[in-house]
């Protein structure tokens, strides 16, 4: 079976790599990029734990095939900490919100997507942003208080800096 | 596996037609990946059609309705200001379907395509009177929606054919549309009934409507007897009540593990009755 070059910037590092046709963007990540903070759930899109996004959308790594990444921009959870580590990353650890962690990185790129969009989310604002993101150890109620508090700050930082 | 990226609709076409393997369009992916993952298909050609011009663009039509690419995600029809204030009852159809990160792959040529009669943004589109571009190895002809669920899974493409955009007619003045579904949670189910209702008013009354209902039947339904019941009427308490009887006559659902036959029957009812509602309220230039 003939494999596809790809060609594609991931967390701002241009990267090529060969992918069978039928080989998903997360088996990608993972395998040929060893990029394994992005993780495997269900593999059919139902639980967000893949979650990345592709020229700025949020969407399941596990539901795209990495040929369809070819020229695009990818951003996954190892590009979220920059000068230490991202808000949101901080707000996760002061609340507890994780037990297990293997929804983590999903439910961090998810809210980082969230963040960008709409600074101020309300409480069903994130729930509903969220709601692709399954945590089986249920920590909900920290997961979401975290982004709150994590908007907050970065709402005060922004006026801050301006 | 073949992995064909065409420039073209009519090359697409003959890629599909010159196939003898197992064949699957990609647009979005959403079903499609989720099919080959559990081998419920393992495609010999997979045809990517995002490669094609156009098919990411929103345009308005010459008359004034609209012109959806084929591989626009949901995420982009729900930030769409102007398609959201001539058809929010489509664009919230398509906006119940899976989560965020779905909404960001997931189209409405695939939605209608994969031939779910519970696929959410079907009801939506039926009722605006969308009409799709087929195009196959012999060119392209223009069809309405309802006419391409053939049940459950099922098209009535022929082999070689595929739809190339997706129209919604103008809105026009005095018109309201929307959708409802019912599922027992608030988020990221499939409808156990839904229902999109599509009017418009001269003064207080009702003078066209069409009234679609989703996972009653093989297919998503187009109900002459349901939009007969409310036209001609102010949308009284009289008039949704004969809604409501027309709802649960037109339904001939299935029991199954979401819902049983009798509670389907019921809430079609009164999702119709909801619905027109709101499309009623939309049309009235009141916010719903």
């Amino acid at each position: 079976m003939s494999k596809i070059h790809v060609t594609a910037t991931v967390n701002g590092d241009p990267v090529e790599f060969l992918a069978d046709p039928r080989e998903t963007l997360l088996d990608a990540l993972r395998n040929h990029l060893d990029l394994t903070g992005t993780k495997e759930g269900c593999g059919t899109g139902d639980c967000g734990a893949c979650s990345v996004t592709v020229d700025g959308t949020l969407v399941c790594s596990c539901l795209m095939l990495a040929a369809e990444a070819n020229g695009k921009r990818v951003e996954t959870i190892e590009g979220m900490a920059r000068d230490g580590l991202h808000p949101l990353q901080r707000k996760f650890i002061e609340h507890a919100a994780l037990q297990c962690g293997f929804c983590t990185p999903g439910i961090l790129v998810a809210a980082k997507a969230l963040l960008e969009r709409n600074p101020d989310p309300s409480e069903t604002e994130i729930r509903y942003w969220l709601a692709g993101n399954l945590c089986r150890c249920t920590g909900y109620d920290k997961i979401v208080r975290a982004v709150q508090d994590a908007a907050a700050e970065m709402r005060q930082d922004h006026r801050g800096a301006a | 596996m073949r992995y064909h990226t065409p420039t073209s609709f009519s090359d697409a076409a003959a890629i599909a037609a010159a196939s003898s393997g197992t064949l699957r369009f990609l647009a979005g992916g959403t079903d499609v990946l989720v099919q080959m993952r559990a081998g419920m298909v393992q495609p010999d050609d997979l045809i990517d059609l995002k490669h094609i011009p156009g098919v990411d663009r929103i345009e308005r039509t010459a008359e004034g309705g609209w012109k959806i690419g084929i591989a626009v995600p949901g995420i982009v029809l729900g930030g769409h200001a102007e398609l959201m204030r001539d058809w929010p009852g489509v664009v919230e159809g398509m906006n119940l379907v899976g989560s965020t990160q779905v909404q960001g792959r997931a189209t409405l040529a695939g939605n209608l395509c994969n031939g779910s009669p519970a696929a959410d943004s079907v009801p939506g589109l039926i009722a605006a009177g969308a009409t799709v571009t087929v195009t196959g190895p012999n060119g392209s002809r223009e069809i309405p929606v309802e006419a391409v669920p053939a049940g459950p899974g099922k098209t009535n493409l022929a082999r070689g054919e595929l739809i190339s955009a997706i129209t919604l007619p103008p809105r026009g003045k005095n018109g309201g549309d929307a959708y409802l579904r019912f599922i027992p949670r608030t988020e990221m189910d499939i409808a156990v009934v839904g229902c999109a209702v599509n009017l418009r008013l001269d003064g207080d009354k009702v003078v066209e409507a069409r009234v679609a209902l989703g996972a009653v039947a093989p297919t998503v339904l187009l109900s002459d007897a349901c939009a007969r019941a409310i036209i001609g009427t102010t949308l009284d308490d009289a008039a949704l009540i004969a809604l409501a009887k027309a709802a649960e006559g037109e339904a001939k659902p299935i029991s199954d593990k979401r819902g049983t036959k009798e509670f389907r029957i019921e809430v079609a009812g009164v999702l119709a009755r909801r619905a027109a509602k709101i499309a009623y309220d939309r049309a009235k230039g009141m916010k719903a």
